[in-house]
């Protein structure tokens, strides 16, 4: 049988976190342009907060922080709850776990896009300026599209170790592939094959987003010389 | 007796052969200027006498010494023994074009490196060694301290002239030593390199620079298509020019 | 946060009473693997880019399988893992060695940094310039000194700044030793949120402990990268 039985959990397991994954790279994503548009603005409150956010995010492990927040909002709902006379409203693991992962990322993101909005060159936007464009036509138009291509080394890095981040989410309770394995080797006295198993899936979404990325990154770098070795 | 003689090169890449037989012999105090267009053979002549190159045929031998050498599976010549082609490697120091100084190491640091660990020197020796030839190539000991990112191409074939010169060699390569240069650096360069001729050091020098291969060198070589095209006492080979395409070559590189 | 502290800061820092925990563990695990995916890694390098690839490609794919899995089904992997194999447990030595929460943790801890660390040196090594190399031929220097004398020096420089940014990933990571019952500082943490259920400040703290470790690696790090690379320094003007 498929994985002693197993498979059907351990598929689910796995597609729960590669819709983790997703999510939160979407959240990041997001959180990240943002940062950097703070953290390259002219005001000092938001570049202050923005600078606050990387440096404080950055500096303390992702676990730490996921435990932190993770049990934070919980008992923050459950004061909420109270006070307003409501039943407990248990936090669900995978909306937490995005919400999480996202925000911690989205720090590494701020960085990642602060970067590459600094590789243009400023000559790159005055032309866009002498041909008469606005403002926002100069950033959709000239500066997002490079910025995308200067980042995407940074995002796939980012990605690589979001994508193994998500593995700590089990340890709050998400029925994520780690947490499908581990279950499925008690159950099933295979606690070796099964945490092989979990590993292997690992290498295969690594893999697999590594080609892709690899993919992207040549369609994207046209008009880009590499350096001659 | 002879320093450096060198048979019969043949080197090829592939089925494109680059040198057709090129021979050499050089005497003490011998300074040989190699001179030719690019792509005819002249920096690949002067790699394959260290073997940086490989040659396929030929011999080299040093202060009356055969490098022993043996065939590998792609038909080139290797030394048989690394030991001895070490030995000769440190006896026959090189000036490259891009000056190749270690970029992690000071300026004092890059001239005592190989007289201690290949040489064996002691640290004091070396240091003593390399403070002489820095101070003969110009250098003060301020610069001794400085790491070569952060000094002109000028400075840094200057030090990459006294890091050979520290390792008291029987004959010195010159790979172009002047080519990377900006035209107004290259005259400390080759000032220093006519100082060197001038105390007698036997020197091989592949060049562009027709000045120093006139007035300094006692023996020139013209390099075409892997050949030895001319050569000669320089009042010879410039003065009274036999080849059509050594002709055609100084009146291209005097314009 | 007060109380906590009060009661606590023993266990967060060295000791709960009877054994090692919280910094000196974290310490201790991070010190003893980065040691030791330092030193292996190194000879892992070279092996990675060396033209023959009977040595190159095992040290590809040990350093792909690490680096494409998450550390804590490393973790597994070695701790409950291994342990739950017959074949393990039978040889007594091999018994011995994965009962042990810290051994298992060090194990895969020192293989993961281990990993990432030769890819890091791999790329250095592969950055040397060639001249360089070439200059060290020409003056008849052998293999073994070419190495130690100027790619290896010129190439562990070069990786600092990579290197450093792996050394407080490591730290980051070495937050996964708890769920091998390795009384860390993320330990300490847990252990007081279930004791006081004061969450905020029980991970909170150990959030700043992390905090003041990644600040002073980054510090010590500043410091090594303006003596060491002081030659890729701009020229001053």
């Amino acid at each position: 049988m498929f994985l002693d039985g197993f498979g059907p959990i351990i598929l689910d397991g796995a597609w729960v976190t590669l819709e983790l994954a997703v999510m939160s790279l979407l959240v990041s994503f997001v959180i990240g342009l943002g940062g950097a548009g703070a953290k390259l603005s002219s005001n000092p409150l938001l570049k202050g907060i923005a600078t606050l956010y990387t440096t404080l995010i950055r500096g303390v492990p992702d676990l730490v922080l996921m435990l932190l927040i993770f049990y934070s909002l919980q008992i923050g709902m459950n004061h909420l709850t109270e006070w307003q006379g409501m039943e407990q409203i248990n936090l669900n693991p995978f909306v937490s776990g995005v919400f999480t992962l996202g925000f911690i990322y989205g720090a590494y993101f701020t960085e990642t896009f602060r970067g590459a909005f600094l590789s243009v060159p400023k000559g790159q936007i005055e032309a866009g300026i002498a041909y008469g464009m606005s403002g926002w036509q100069t950033f959709s138009r000239i500066q997002f599209p490079q910025v995308m291509r200067f980042a995407l080394p940074g995002i796939s890095n980012n990605w690589q170790v979001m994508l193994k981040a998500t593995a700590l989410v089990s340890i709050i309770g998400l029925s994520d592939v780690v947490k499908a394995s581990i279950d499925a080797g008690k159950s099933s006295y295979k606690v070796f094959f099964f945490t092989v198993v979990a590993g292997a899936i690992y290498l295969i979404l690594t893999s697999v987003s590594s080609l892709v990325l690899m993919w992207l990154e040549r369609r994207y770098s046209t008009g880009v010389r590499e350096a001659e070795l | 007796m002879e320093k450096l003689v060198v048979k019969d090169l043949h080197k090829s890449y592939g089925s494109h052969e680059v040198l057709k037989g090129i021979s050499l012999k050089a005497k003490a105090g011998d300074v040989i200027s190699i001179i030719g267009s690019s792509g005819s053979g002249k920096s690949t002549f002067l790699r394959c006498i260290n073997f940086l190159e490989k040659p396929n045929a030929g011999s080299i031998s040093l202060s009356g010494v055969d490098i022993s050498l043996q065939k590998n599976k792609q038909g080139e010549l290797i030394p048989s023994d690394q030991k001895q082609l070490q030995t000769m490697r440190s006896k026959l120091a090189m000036v490259f074009q891009h000056f190749n100084l270690w970029g992690h190491m000071t300026v004092l640091e890059n001239v005592i490196e190989a007289p201690i660990h290949v040489l064996g020197l002691s640290r004091d020796e070396a240091i003593a060694r390399a403070e002489k030839y820095l101070r003969k190539v110009g250098l003060d000991a301020q610069a001794q301290a400085k790491y070569p990112a952060h000094m002109s191409g000028g400075q840094q074939q200057r030090v990459a002239i006294a890091r050979a010169l520290a390792m008291e060699p029987e004959v010195m390569l010159f790979d172009e030593p002047t080519s990377a240069l900006d035209p107004e650096l290259v005259g400390e360069v080759l000032k220093v390199m006519q100082t060197l001729a001038e105390e007698g050091r036997t020197m091989i020098v592949v060049t562009h620079e027709m000045g120093f291969a006139r007035n300094v060198s006692n023996h020139v070589m013209f390099l075409h298509k892997g050949l030895v095209e001319e050569e000669g006492h320089p009042d010879e080979v410039f003065g009274n020019t036999k080849s059509e395409r050594l002709k055609a070559f100084l009146s291209g590189s005097l314009k | 946060m007060i109380d906590i502290i009060q009661q606590y800061w023993k266990a967060f820092l060295w000791t709960d009473g009877y054994h090692l925990s919280g910094l000196a563990v974290t310490m201790w695990l991070l010190v003893v693997s980065i040691a030791f995916g330092f030193c292996a890694s190194i000879p892992l390098a070279i092996a990675r880019v060396s033209k023959s690839k009977w040595l190159s490609r095992p040290v590809w794919l040990f350093s792909y399988v690490f680096r494409g899995t998450p550390l804590y089904i490393q973790l597994l992997f070695f701790y409950t893992g291994m342990y739950s194999l017959d074949m393990v447990r039978d040889v007594d030595i091999l018994n011995h060695f994965f009962r042990e929460g810290y051994n298992c943790t060090i194990l895969a801890f020192g293989l993961n940094t281990c990993a990432y660390t030769t890819e890091i040196f791999a790329g250095a090594i592969k950055a040397t310039p060639y001249g360089e190399i070439e200059a060290g031929r020409a003056y008849g220097m052998n293999k073994f000194t070419l190495y130690r004398r100027v790619i290896i020096p010129s190439a562990l420089r070069r990786a600092l700044p990579a290197y450093s940014n792996e050394v407080i990933l490591m730290l980051h990571a070495t937050t996964v030793a708890f769920t091998a019952t390795v009384p860390d500082i993320l330990k300490v943490a847990r252990d007081v949120n279930a004791a006081t259920y004061d969450s905020f400040n029980a991970f909170g703290l150990a959030a700043l402990i992390y905090l003041c470790i990644t600040f002073i690696l980054v510090a010590l790090f500043r410091k090594a990268e303006s003596k060491w690379l002081a030659h890729l320094r701009p020229m001053k003007a």
